[in-house]
């Protein structure tokens, strides 16, 4: 079975859906995001060994050209993924979907579901299907975190497997959205309808900033496109307040956070389109 | 009755004047303190052998503590009268008919707990509150009031968190009411518990108690599959998050003090084959001379109204037998072996907790006394959280606070090894980080997987709360601040609760 690059597994959240859930953060990702706060989940790892020298503790090895990392020894200083210049992450394992579920496992009976998450959890859909599966039959609830651009159309077991996606629109706009991201957005928003009409978008994501991009059009846009959905189902919007943490260089300091009085106009802005539960975080 | 030396005279009356002149007790504290004073000077149990040296010695010293009971028990240490009965018929001896409407409930009800004694003097049950007030429920803004006034009350007047209200396992409008005022009032007493059961108590009504746990740091959730399991139907939380029956209570409750025991040993095998024994044997005949006093010849049981009326029986009494310092043993243990690994970190201290666990169960089910029928003539076993007194003890199992695992999955893996232990009580305690995200339904998922897996008690806090819980009790933290600013305060638990942040850094616990 094929194996996927795993970032980090959290054990148990709470901000990664509904309940206690085990959330799994798969590496690599198709977009690559101005306001990415965790931009080393971005690219796979080339291996080029430059990180090893920051390492203090002696987590990091470098041999025969190859890395390798053992989490007993690592305090999470971060000192290697500020150093990588390639958006990546010497700290990830290589895990087989039933490797991934025994550590699902443990936590059980505590969670009631987990959420795959990335990176873009999509990019290693065999593996992703699998774990899903394997999930299921646990019965545990299945979430995806996923930016869309994957076409959920042409997967139909994907969409069985699944209880539910959140969605980040990140942007109506497509000249905007590929400034954001470096993608464009129609699959994004061919997702966004067509998971609504199969009663399988939990929720859906805007990051918003004080003065770039347009949240508000990003907003009545997403209304739009889902206004036939949100009368018989409840779609959640979050709107989420851009936070510096974690964001990489140039865009740290372009970009500003919104202010409060901005994220509440918009929350009520999507409460007026027919959002019935508005999240603001 | 045995005489005692006149130094002894003398030094109780020097406590008892500065007692008098304490600037710092409240009236009903120094009365209480008094009381225990004048009960000092009497010399009536007869004490096993060998106690003298494991308990009449400075706090270093000591292997056994019996949490000043008094030198002649005058009632049973926590006693849990019958309410229900009493809403049914009133009681003769207190001039009360049963009452008719929500404001006769709530006044009877409080001129009862006037009456309940205690170690404290103060009630520590009060009632599974919601269904004793429900049936009076007409007119639900009326009943907002009256219960406010209620609740308000027992903050002001029962001046001892240890007073304990239980509430569930089914939701009900009084206790939605109670929920919705304890998240309004905020305040310190009573501790509260839901009887908490997946599948009986309804989601929505146990989501409440969350939000409100989550606010003012109450309720706390019982695993009310297993008490049953273990002790009936008719059990109640009391006091800390004791579990006893209904219509009983307990005698007396001492504490083996383990990690001073562990100091004792030469090595592990020792302490389990040599030490422990000898003072679980000691401890067990103390309680029973204790209990034998109670019933025999203090008259409590023939005397009071509430035995006379039937609130309580003395067949449904039973008697707590206590542990502190359970990590600091393991520990101690441990590096007498030359060792290192500590209890919550290691597989192996851990193995070595459950294995003292298994001894002092075998021994307690071993060990009978005839006046505890209700329970199988064994004590119950207890996880005492520690007195503000303390130093280098850990409550009951607890980890040491500062030393909890990363993970909170392998620190409830931890509790899953000792609850089951515990009938007559055991906890944890995990205060949330709700900063970020609301989500009751996490904390919710959390009680239902633990119950599943044999954890008993749960208790949450928000972080940042005002109100806090300290070992079992809670305190409010601005009272804390008035009182070390010199400044005397309402409820007797403040200090403790002071001292215990001050010796055992119970802020610092790890949020979750
Ligand atoms: S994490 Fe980055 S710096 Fe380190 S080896 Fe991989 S690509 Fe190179
Ligand atoms: S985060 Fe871990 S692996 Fe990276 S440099 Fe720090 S200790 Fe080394």
């Amino acid at each position: 079975m094929k194996k996927a690059l795993v970032n980090k597994i959290i054990p148990f959240s709470c901000v990664d859906g509904p309940g206690n859930r085990t959330a799994v953060f798969l590496q690599g990702c198709n977009f690559s995001c101005q306001y990415c706060h965790n931009p080393e989940t971005i690219t796979v790892c080339e291996n080029c060994g430059e990180c090893v020298a920051y390492c203090k503790t002696g987590a990091l090895t470098f041999t025969a050209g190859k890395m390798s990392y053992d989490s007993s020894r690592c305090v999470l200083c971060d000192a290697c993924i500020r150093h990588c210049r390639k958006l990546s992450s010497p700290r990830t394992e290589l895990l087989s979907a039933q490797e991934t579920m025994e550590r699902v496992r443990r936590n059980m009976p505590y969670i009631r579901g987990i959420t795959v998450s990335g990176g873009e959890c999509t990019r290693q859909a065999e593996y992703l299907k699998e774990l899903l599966r394997l999930a299921k039959a646990e019965g545990l609830h299945t979430l995806l975190d996923s930016n869309g651009s994957y076409a959920f159309r042409e997967d139909e077991e994907l969409l069985d497997l699944c209880d539910g996606v959140m969605l980040d629109v990140k942007e109506a706009d497509v000249q905007l959205h590929k400034e954001l991201t470096g993608c464009d957005n129609q699959q994004v928003l061919d997702n966004l309808v067509f998971l609504a009409e199969k009663k399988k978008l939990h929720e859906v994501r805007t990051v918003v900033m004080a003065e770039h991009f347009r949240a508000e059009n990003t907003i009545l846009c997403t209304g739009k496109l889902l206004k036939s959905y949100l009368s018989e189902q409840n779609i959640r919007y979050k709107i989420i307040k851009y936070r510096s943490v974690g964001v990489r260089e140039p865009y740290r300091s372009r970009l500003v956070p919104p202010s409060d009085e901005m994220l509440e106009r918009l929350g009520k802005l999507a409460e007026d389109i027919g959002f019935k539960e508005i999240i603001i975080i | 009755m045995r005489s005692i030396s006149m130094e002894r005279v003398e030094q109780t009356r020097q406590a008892m004047l500065d007692t008098v002149k304490s600037a710092t007790l409240t009236h009903e504290q120094k009365v209480a303190a008094m009381a225990n004073l004048a009960d000092s000077l009497l010399e009536v149990l007869d004490y096993p052998e060998g106690l003298e040296d494991m308990l009449f010695v400075p706090f270093e010293k000591q292997l056994i503590c019996d949490l000043n009971e008094g030198h002649a028990p005058l009632r049973p240490r926590y006693i849990v009268p019958d309410y229900e009965k009493f809403m049914r018929e009133g009681s003769a001896f207190l001039q009360l008919p049963p009452p008719k409407d929500i404001w006769e409930a709530v006044n009877y009800l409080l001129i009862f707990y006037k009456h309940v004694p205690s170690v404290t003097n103060f009630p520590v049950y009060i009632g599974n509150i919601d269904y004793l007030l429900d049936p009076f429920i007409k007119d639900e803004q009326e009943a907002k009031k009256a219960i406010r006034l209620f609740l308000l009350q027992i903050d002001r007047t029962i001046l001892d968190s240890f007073c304990h209200a239980n509430i569930g396992p089914k939701a009900t409008r009084a206790g939605y009411l109670i929920l919705e005022l304890e998240k309004e009032l905020e305040q310190a007493v009573p501790n509260l518990t839901l009887k908490y059961e997946e599948g009986v108590t309804q989601d929505d009504f146990a989501l409440a108690a969350v939000e409100a746990s989550l606010h003012s740091a109450k309720p706390s959730f019982a695993n009310h599959k297993m008490f049953t399991s273990e002790l009936g139907e008719d059990y109640v939380i009391a006091s800390c998050y004791n579990g006893l029956l209904l219509g009983g209570g307990s005698y007396t409750l001492s504490r083996l003090l383990l990690g001073h025991i562990a100091e004792r040993a030469e090595n592990i095998e020792d302490f389990k084959n040599r030490v422990l024994p000898q003072v679980m044997e000691t401890m067990a005949a103390y309680m029973d001379a204790r209990i034998r006093f109670i019933v025999e010849e203090s008259g409590f049981f023939e005397n009071n109204f509430l035995a006379k009326e039937g609130f309580i029986y003395r067949d449904r009494f039973s008697a707590m037998y206590g542990l502190v310092g359970m990590a600091e043993c393991v520990n101690t243990l441990m590096k007498k072996e030359g060792k290192t690994c500590r209890f919550g970190a290691s597989e192996e201290a851990d193995r070595l907790g459950v294995e003292i666990m298994d001894i002092i169960d075998a021994f307690n089910r071993k060990h009978k006394n005839i006046y505890c029928g209700a329970t199988g003539n064994s004590f119950l076993l207890h996880a005492q959280v520690g007195l503000a007194s303390d130093t280098g003890s850990s409550p009951g199992c607890r980890i040491p606070i500062g030393e909890e695992p990363e993970s909170f999955p392998e620190h409830l893996r931890h509790c899953e090894k000792f609850h089951k232990y515990f009938p007559s009580g055991i906890g944890d305690i995990f205060p949330i980080d709700t900063t970020v995200h609301k989500n009751p339904e996490y904390v919710l998922d959390i009680v239902k997987g633990a119950f599943k897996n044999q954890v008993r008690y749960l208790s949450f806090y928000e972080k940042d709360s005002d109100v806090v819980r300290i070992t079992g009790y809670l305190v409010k933290r601005s009272e804390m601040e008035k009182l070390k600013a010199g400044q005397n305060v309402l409820q007797d638990t403040t200090a403790l609760g002071l001292g215990g942040t001050e010796n055992g850094h119970l802020l610092e616990r790890k949020v979750r």
